[in-house]
């Protein structure tokens, strides 16, 4: 049993929910007691999906339990024929179905149904959100290219002459971060150097689509947690070769130009010597000068986080002083990219340890998941949302891609808004004495109130699904802190020497400087032991 | 007027409604020092965290253990595994005066005992702590039977009024505090001095229970919790529930029937609240009379808003669901419905859809995996969670309460210049 306060990853049947709701003419047969229809809500609400989700959920009772629950499903799956009229049926079990152990699989074939019925084991007990998406993407390309996979050893086909290459752009779900607008935004860069699209899956594609996937002369993956194991079955089936680097940033979207190009046996010079993005001159621009070295907390899928650590680092010239993912299945390949900024990576899927480990590194930015955007509201640092789960706000209503070139610059708004403006920050520093600049004038671009609000110590956030309860949200409970330590006293000088640090990194001062003091095992902080922290920390 | 049996569609199908783990959303605000520990899945723990649509707390008073697979497979001894939790939890936590083990479809499929742990539990590491089981199970409980099953397991934990203290009124279901102050002044005013409110706002502060005691539910959904308390003594007394201001004056003139107190106090106390309620809701009536309103299954509390949207503001019933009919709660509120509503319990999604769709409503209150698809179609919504986590009981939310409903109609009618929705 594991202790569980919130969860990055929903369970397995929500990625297969989120495979089937992108796709068009899929309805899946979900085994599930009637509260499962929650997930519902995650797709008309969070995304404002205008159709409830094509999923049936059996419902089944305390009382069929010992007696016709099998029944049941099939007339569920019945029915939805019947209504849906889908090209595909896809039948699983969500947990409670999996512990009375109908074979949903075995009861759909049974049926004789006229259309292909494709059964997914979701190992509810064992696996999450991302495994189930996997997994369901992964059984209906099998299922429905399957067919159409030619004998091994086949060669490919060569491309009729005048004709431009084509590839499949993979892994784009429903609830996913970003997804729909990272598919347009490639979709489009891929025209521009003269490859075509010849199925985007899931999102947008019909099972008659997925029929078509060996069409392509090659794969690009965008999502491996989503698609990984449908691009290595393609590859093995109809030898197309797969596109894994990620396009986000400049320099992913470079590489993946280039590697793009090499499998459509293109030439990328045209491409590579235009690049349709503001990130590198803003980033250059001499405002960006306060961006060095500001220390970035990176946490999220493996995907996002991995691309967003590079982002940081080497186009916007961050420090990356913590790197890591709640997504297992991919630990190895963020561990791998942790040890290119010399540090160890955090692979957990515990908010509580997150937050610990944050608040350690002592961060000038949190790139996160909603989940790190409250942990750093509590902490009084900037953050910006880079990877699901998602909220509301993460569909905006404007074109924003995270992936290409377009991505890019919405990178660089979306992080660098909520760190302090460079001469925004210069002119305080020399002002703060002037009645304007006094405690609580935050910056303006955060807003009335950003500074107490990062004070609150509690800070639930309403996703659209039941706003009304966020008015009525006092204080938690907080656990005690272990004490035992001495605990370093500011004499009045040292108090006073604070004050004349810009409020803006004074509670970062306080903390490093406390740490010293307990580190030196200083009973009293004297304007000498704060000078002496400062020098040994540094900013 | 006055609705029977005849007119009730049963339906069996697929349901679109939580279970009974989420009124833990409210319940962990109402009682302020226990702790829900749902035993369950992934998914128990989603549904959860979705049906809150709080992300999260600094330190929420809910969380769930997470049977795996090691539990199922015998690799690990799920009870030895649940006192891990439950001590790790308590030691972390030592403000937690009681702590729900809330049972969940996975719980009880594998037969995991917890009443047998609670026990067990309160013996090993319950100092000062009281564990209470009950089950939110989706199997056997819908929505807001889960908080009728969390005040029923509390029951038995509730002290013995002492002989000889007097008659005293104990009002069931949680509600806001602003509405608690409100109807115990009320109370107050008509003489009935002894007034306290299950659950409590704290886990040590539990009211007494015994002969002397008389219940007055604040919702439906309280069935079971009502028969554990006359069980221990207690007389119900049976009353529409307290929504809108003919809803209110009903169910505080069925416990000053029960304390004697003398029509004329009775209306000299009931009548300026009733007035200004009424006059509150005089601003919404023209909004919404004639106005023809579906209610989907959700939380019980459909048949009571349904009376009072037909009553008090003129709305006309296309049809009232509900998931659960308990003819002996309702029937009270049955009598006040116009003859003829159809009423449905229970669900057959697809088909109520389907009706639905074919009463072209000018308002429908549904959950919030149909809102959106609805409002998609052009038809305006109302969404039934909102209901629950919105004080609406009383004189003095009669006013709020109708608003609720005004306002998806007010709002279409000021969006006049939008294109079609793409
Ligand atoms: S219906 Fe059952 S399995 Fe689903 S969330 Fe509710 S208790 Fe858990």
């Amino acid at each position: 049993m594991q202790l569980t306060l919130w969860t990055y990853e929903g369970p397995s049947h929500i990625g297969a929910i989120r495979v089937a709701a992108a796709m068009t003419g899929v309805h899946f047969v979900l085994h599930a007691p009637q509260g499962d229809s929650y997930a519902d809500l995650l797709f008309t609400m969070i995304e404002r999906g205008q159709k409830r989700p094509p999923v049936t959920y059996t419902s089944f009772q305390g009382r069929e339990l010992a007696t016709n629950t099998s029944e049941l499903f099939k007339t569920a799956a019945r029915d939805a024929i019947e209504r849906y009229k889908p090209q595909a049926l896809l039948v699983g079990s969500s947990c409670t179905a999996e512990l009375i152990q109908d074979d949903t699989g075995g009861l759909a074939r049974a049926m004789n149904l006229p259309i292909p019925v494709v059964p997914v084991e979701l190992s509810a007990f064992m696996r999450k959100e991302n495994w189930g998406a996997n997994e369901t993407f992964y059984q209906l390309v099998r299922a429905l290219a399957g067919p159409h996979v030619p004998p091994p050893g086949t060669p490919r086909p060569a491309r009729a002459p005048g004709q431009r290459p084509r590839c499949n752009l993979l892994g784009a779900t429903s609830l996913g971060f970003r997804h729909r607008d990272d598919v347009t935004e490639i979709a489009r860069l891929l025209d521009r150097i003269g490859i075509d699209v010849n199925v985007a899956a899931p999102l947008g594609a019909s099972p008659a689509d997925l029929a078509r996937l060996g069409d392509a002369d090659f794969n690009v993956v965008l999502y491996p947690e989503v698609a990984g194991a449908a691009a290595e079955w393609l590859k093995r089936s109809f030898g197309q070769p797969a596109v894994t680097t990620v396009p986000l940033g400049i320099g992913a979207t470079l590489d993946f130009i280039r590697e793009v190009a090499t499998l459509a046996g293109i030439d990328p010079a045209q491409a590579l010597a235009h690049v349709p993005s503001r990130l590198p001159w803003y980033s250059r621009s001499v405002d960006s000068n306060y961006l060095t070295g500001k220390r970035v907390f990176v946490f999220g899928d493996a995907t996002h986080a991995i691309g967003a650590a590079r982002v940081a680092a080497k186009e916007l010239g961050f420090t990356v002083v913590g790197l890591g993912t709640y997504s297992r299945e991919q630990a190895r390949d963020v561990r791998e990219a942790a040890k290119l900024y010399g540090i160890e990576a955090l692979i957990t899927d515990d908010y509580l340890e997150v937050e610990a480990k944050v608040a350690e590194a002592q961060p000038d930015l949190v790139l996160g998941t909603q989940m790190e955007r409250h942990v750093a509201k509590r902490l009084g640092v900037p953050c910006a949302v880079i990877s699901a789960p998602v909220h509301v706000q993460d569909f905006p209503a404007r074109y924003a891609p995270q992936l290409g070139f377009e991505g890019a610059n919405v990178l660089f708004d979306t992080w660098i808004h909520p760190l302090m403006m460079g001469l925004e920050e210069h002119l305080l520093t020399m002002f703060r004495h002037d009645f304007e600049f006094h405690e609580e004038a935050a910056p303006s671009h955060l807003g009335r109130g950003a500074a107490q609000a990062a004070e609150r110590p509690a800070d639930p956030v309403a996703v659209a699904a039941a706003p009304a309860v966020v008015t009525d949200t006092s204080g938690p409970v907080s656990a005690p802190v272990a004490t035992g330590e001495i605990v370093p006293v500011w004499t009045a000088d040292a108090e006073k020497e604070l004050l004349k640090v810009p409020f803006f990194v004074r509670g970062k001062a306080r903390r490093n400087t406390e740490r010293f003091a307990r580190e030196r095992g200083l009973a009293q902080i004297t304007v000498e032991a704060l000078y002496d922290a400062k020098a040994n920390v540094g900013r | 007027m006055g609705c029977d049996d005849s007119a009730v569609l049963r339906e069996r199908g697929q349901r679109e409604v939580f279970c009974g783990l989420a009124p833990i959303v409210w319940l962990h605000r109402k009682i302020q020092d226990a702790f829900f520990l749902v035993v369950g899945s992934r998914t128990c723990a989603h549904l959860i965290q979705s049906a809150a649509g709080v992300m999260i707390f600094a330190e929420p008073r809910f969380a769930t253990a997470i049977i795996e697979e090691r539990d199922l497979a015998g690799r690990a001894d799920a009870n030895a595994e649940l006192d891990r939790i439950v001590t790790r939890l308590l030691e972390r936590r030592p403000d937690i005066k009681m702590l729900f083990l809330v049972g969940s479809c996975p719980s009880e499929v594998i037969k995991l005992d917890l009443d047998l742990a609670a026990d067990r539990l309160m013996r090993t590491v319950g100092t000062g702590v009281r564990i209470v089981h009950f089950s939110g199970s989706g199997l056997e409980t819908t929505f807001s039977q889960g908080e009728d099953a969390c005040l029923t397991a509390l029951v038995p934990h509730l002290p013995a009024a002492e002989a000889g203290a007097g008659r005293s009124l104990l009002v069931v279901g949680s509600l806001a505090e602003v509405v608690e102050g409100q109807l115990q002044r009320l109370l107050e005013g008509l003489g009935i001095e002894r007034v306290r409110f299950f659950p409590p706002r704290s886990s040590d502060d539990l009211p007494p229970v015994g002969p002397d005691t008389v219940v007055l539910l604040a919702h439906p959904f309280l069935a079971t919790t009502a028969r554990s308390l006359e069980a221990r003594g207690a007389t119900r007394v049976s009353a529409p529930f307290p929504l809108g201001a003919e809803g209110t004056t009903l169910w505080l003139k069925a416990a000053a029937d029960a304390f004697g107190v003398a029509p004329e106090r009775f209306e000299a106390v009931t009548a300026p609240a009733a007035a200004r309620a009424k006059m509150a809701l005089d601003r919404y009536r023209e909004e919404l009379s004639g106005k023809k309103i579906f209610f989907f299954p959700d939380s019980q509390i459909e048949i009571p808003l349904a009376r009072f949207l037909s009553r008090e503001l003129g709305m006309e019933l296309a049809e009232v669901g509900t998931p659960y009919l308990n003819r002996q709660m309702i029937a009270p509120e049955l009598a006040l419905l116009p003859s003829g509503t159809r009423l449905s319990e229970g669900q057959d999604l697809e088909r109520q859809l389907d009706r639905c769709r074919a009463d072209h409503p000018d308002l429908v209150v549904c959950g919030l995996g149909l809102a959106n698809p609805f409002e998609a179609e052009g038809i305006a919504t109302k969404w039934s969670i909102e209901l629950l986590f919105t004080p609406i009981q009383g004189y003095d939310q009669a006013g709020d309460l109708a608003e609720l409903f005004a306002r998806p109609l007010l709002r279409r009618s000021r969006l006049v210049e939008l294109a079609p929705c793409n």
